[in-house]
């Protein structure tokens, strides 16, 4: 056979055996199962990695069989055959974990009624067969903010931040007022990367805001190069997601996810026909979000009292006297809006009317730096 | 901006474009025996992982470097003996292995992730020139792995133009057929061409995972991997070239978040620029520059011989010649 029979083979045989593989593993029906979908690899030590370890703790926890596709990416072709793929599956409960999917995600709820979903991080829902999910990672933002505060001698923390939207703004702000707190001097230095994961680039952010002065680091990314960045600087990391501990050696705290509970309760909720669509805004109470308070801190005990207090439902992050905004505009006092902001969605428009109490949707639809960070907004 | 910001973007530099010189030095060696690899991403991958790795076993990134370097080496064969003993189209062969790497990487390193790195490449002050302003916090305070990566293309320079073996390589990467006819071993040429290219690609992705960004988590590599190949073609196919190319696009990586820090700011004292860039703009800079460089050789290669290596990315078979 010469060598242009046995490529033809090759594909020949290739060709059957995927065929094989599109025929096989069939399952209608059958035990509740739940199938999770994430836009970035498991493997990246960040969101997506907490989002596994909730999917598997639930999984023991419930005794349902789940799964789950990575690398997904968001509003493509590739999510919607995912999504398909598991309801030809059989499976009952999808939750698909990144902002961009909630569109597509409604779409397949309210064509498949008898699949219900579950988003996380967005904002659709129908009254049916799909609700949403998020944490108020705000309330340990502003804890970590307290000991980052107390832990600058330069006055400078450095904030390596992925892009200029409402989660990512409101974090900053809630961590700055938390820096405010514990050290009125100190001033948040933002840098945005334009990318959620990328160790390289990350670092290389870091790095500037190092070189800027700055001898405290936190970061809304994936990766722990910022931490690596500053650990060589002889500085303290401060981390989000995950316990950073064992892999950064200028770890102090970080904000961390916990969806165990959560998705514990879903499961439960969707195997037992009780699966009731809601607007799901956890916090620290619900232990969705969490941080550890680093014993080490000068100011632990009052970051201790803090989390009791928010835990206990008597401490908003936001209402604690005036927040100014970057221009020196007032925008809260006395837990009252003074002046709105321009709308992250719609630039006509702006949120919150003077007089209003703090809502959530003022929260969802941050855009505005607080007083104390330096940097723009995109 | 002040005088460490403008040392911390000269590092930066430095380290970007170490990284960027060994895998576009790498892949440039194999296309100059006419074998195209598009794989230099995935091997990147499997270098930072296996280095990653020793680093964390033995805590020496020296033996890091070598491990890595012939991990690669064996891996890059993949592609050798796919598109060169075998003959298949090497642009399917190369994606495949940035695919197979990718995979293959994040599949090895699953339990690498939480590891905190044990071993890094150490600055390396070079004696009294360290004391140099600018010159010796930069330059002569950069790893030996900067000036290994050196010492490789001035050494690559001078096997591919001034000995035998470097005729050889290019004779095959210009006309399999004619360096065939001569006697030359064009698949053993090959062969040994892609896996020097993936030795080089993995001490890139060991120079990732042990300096640029010491750890190790799925998709490191970010698509440097990807630059590396631009860079041969802005590069022209030779060395000195490739390494303008990589101080260039690794400046331009550098600047990427010092056009935020470096911004004017309330009560901030010395130079600060007034105006902001997009740095999504600057970031796709690399291939904007790339393109135009594309348009220029063919633009040239209508008057002049074409500056690409001749038999680049085809198939030689003695029998169909």
């Amino acid at each position: 056979m010469n060598l242009k029979n046995w490529r033809l083979l090759t594909v020949f045989v290739l060709a059957l055996s995927l065929i094989a593989a599109a025929c096989g593993g069939d399952d209608e029906g059958g035990d509740f199962k739940a199938a999770f979908i994430m836009v970035a690899p498991v493997g990246d030590a960040g969101w997506n990695f907490m989002h596994n370890e909730g999917r598997l703790a639930a999984e023991e926890n419930t005794g349902v069989e789940t799964a789950f596709v990575d690398a997904i990416p968001e509003g493509g072709a590739e999510f919607d055959n995912a999504v398909q793929q598991f309801i030809d599956d059989g499976f009952d409960l999808i939750v698909g974990t990144s902002f961009g999917y909630q569109d597509s995600m409604l779409e397949f709820a309210n064509n498949n009624p008898e699949v219900m979903f579950e988003h996380v991080s967005g904002y659709l829902m129908n009254d049916t067969n799909m609700g949403n999910t998020f944490g108020r990672m705000y309330q340990p933002r502003y804890i970590a903010g307290m000991a980052a505060g107390a832990a600058t001698t330069s006055n400078r923390v450095g904030y390596v931040a992925a892009f200029p939207i409402p989660e990512v703004i409101r974090g900053i702000n809630a961590f700055a007022l938390g820096v405010a707190r514990t050290n009125p001097d100190a001033v948040v230095e933002v840098a945005w990367t334009s990318t959620w994961f990328d160790p390289g680039v990350e670092g290389n952010f870091a790095q500037s805001l190092i070189d800027n002065g700055a001898d405290v680091l936190t970061m809304h990314q994936d990766s722990t190069a910022p931490g690596q960045a500053i650990t060589d600087a002889g500085g303290t990391f401060i981390g989000y997601h995950s316990d950073m501990s064992a892999q950064v050696d200028a770890y102090l705290t970080a904000p961390v996810w916990n969806w165990e509970n959560r998705y514990t309760d879903i499961i439960e909720a969707a195997k037992d026909g009780n699966f009731a669509p809601e607007s799901w805004w956890g916090g620290m109470a619900d232990g969705v979000v969490d941080i550890e308070i680093p014993s080490s801190s000068a100011v632990a005990a009052e970051m201790q009292q803090i989390k009791d207090d928010i835990i206990a439902g008597t401490f908003d992050v936001w209402d604690q006297g005036t927040i100014t905004a970057q221009d020196g505009t007032v925008i809260f006092e006395d837990g009252v809006i003074v002046n709105g902001w321009p709308d992250a969605f719609d630039e006509e428009a702006t949120v919150g009317t003077p007089g209003e109490a703090i809502n959530d949707g003022h929260l969802l639809g941050m855009n505005f730096f607080v007083s104390n960070v330096v940097g723009s907004l995109g | 901006m002040n005088e460490q910001t403008i040392i911390g973007l000269l590092v930066s530099v430095i380290e970007f474009g170490t990284l960027l010189y060994l895998a576009a030095l790498g892949e440039m060696i194999a296309e100059k025996s006419g074998v195209l690899n598009l794989g230099v991403e995935g091997m990147m991958a499997m270098g930072g992982v296996s280095a990653f790795w020793v680093g964390v076993e033995t805590g020496n990134p020296w033996l890091a470097l070598v491990f890595a370097a012939v991990v690669v080496a064996i891996f890059a064969s993949i592609h050798g003996v796919v598109s060169v003993a075998i003959g298949a189209d090497q642009v399917v062969s190369g994606l495949a292995l940035t695919i197979l790497g990718l995979g293959l990487a994040a599949f090895l390193g699953e339990d690498l992730v939480f590891e905190a790195p044990r071993a890094a490449f150490a600055n390396f002050e070079l004696g009294p020139l360290a004391d140099i302003p600018w010159l010796g916090e930069t330059i002569f305070s950069m790893t030996l792995v900067s000036w290994l990566a050196l010492a490789l293309g001035g050494a690559t320079w001078f096997v591919l133009n001034r000995t035998r073996a470097g005729l050889s390589l290019r004779a095959v990467g210009e006309s399999a057929a004619t360096a065939d006819a001569a006697g030359t071993p064009v698949v053993r040429i090959r062969l040994i061409a892609v896996a020097i290219g993936g030795a080089l690609a993995g001490m890139a992705g060991a120079y990732l995972t042990l300096k640029l960004a010491p750890g190790w988590s799925e998709l490191s590599t970010a698509g440097r991997g990807w630059i590396a190949v631009a860079l041969v073609i802005f590069g022209a196919w030779r060395p000195g070239r490739v390494l303008v190319g990589s101080v260039l696009f690794g400046g331009l990586l550098a600047l990427e978040p010092r056009l935020q820090t470096f911004r004017c700011q309330p009560g901030q004292e010395g130079l600060c620029l007034g105006f902001e860039i997009d740095p999504i703009i600057v970031s796709m800079l690399p291939y904007i520059l790339t393109i135009v460089v594309l348009i220029l050789i063919s633009i040239r290669a209508r008057h002049r011989p074409s500056v690409a290596p001749a038999a680049i990315g085809q198939v030689y078979r003695r029998e169909e010649r």
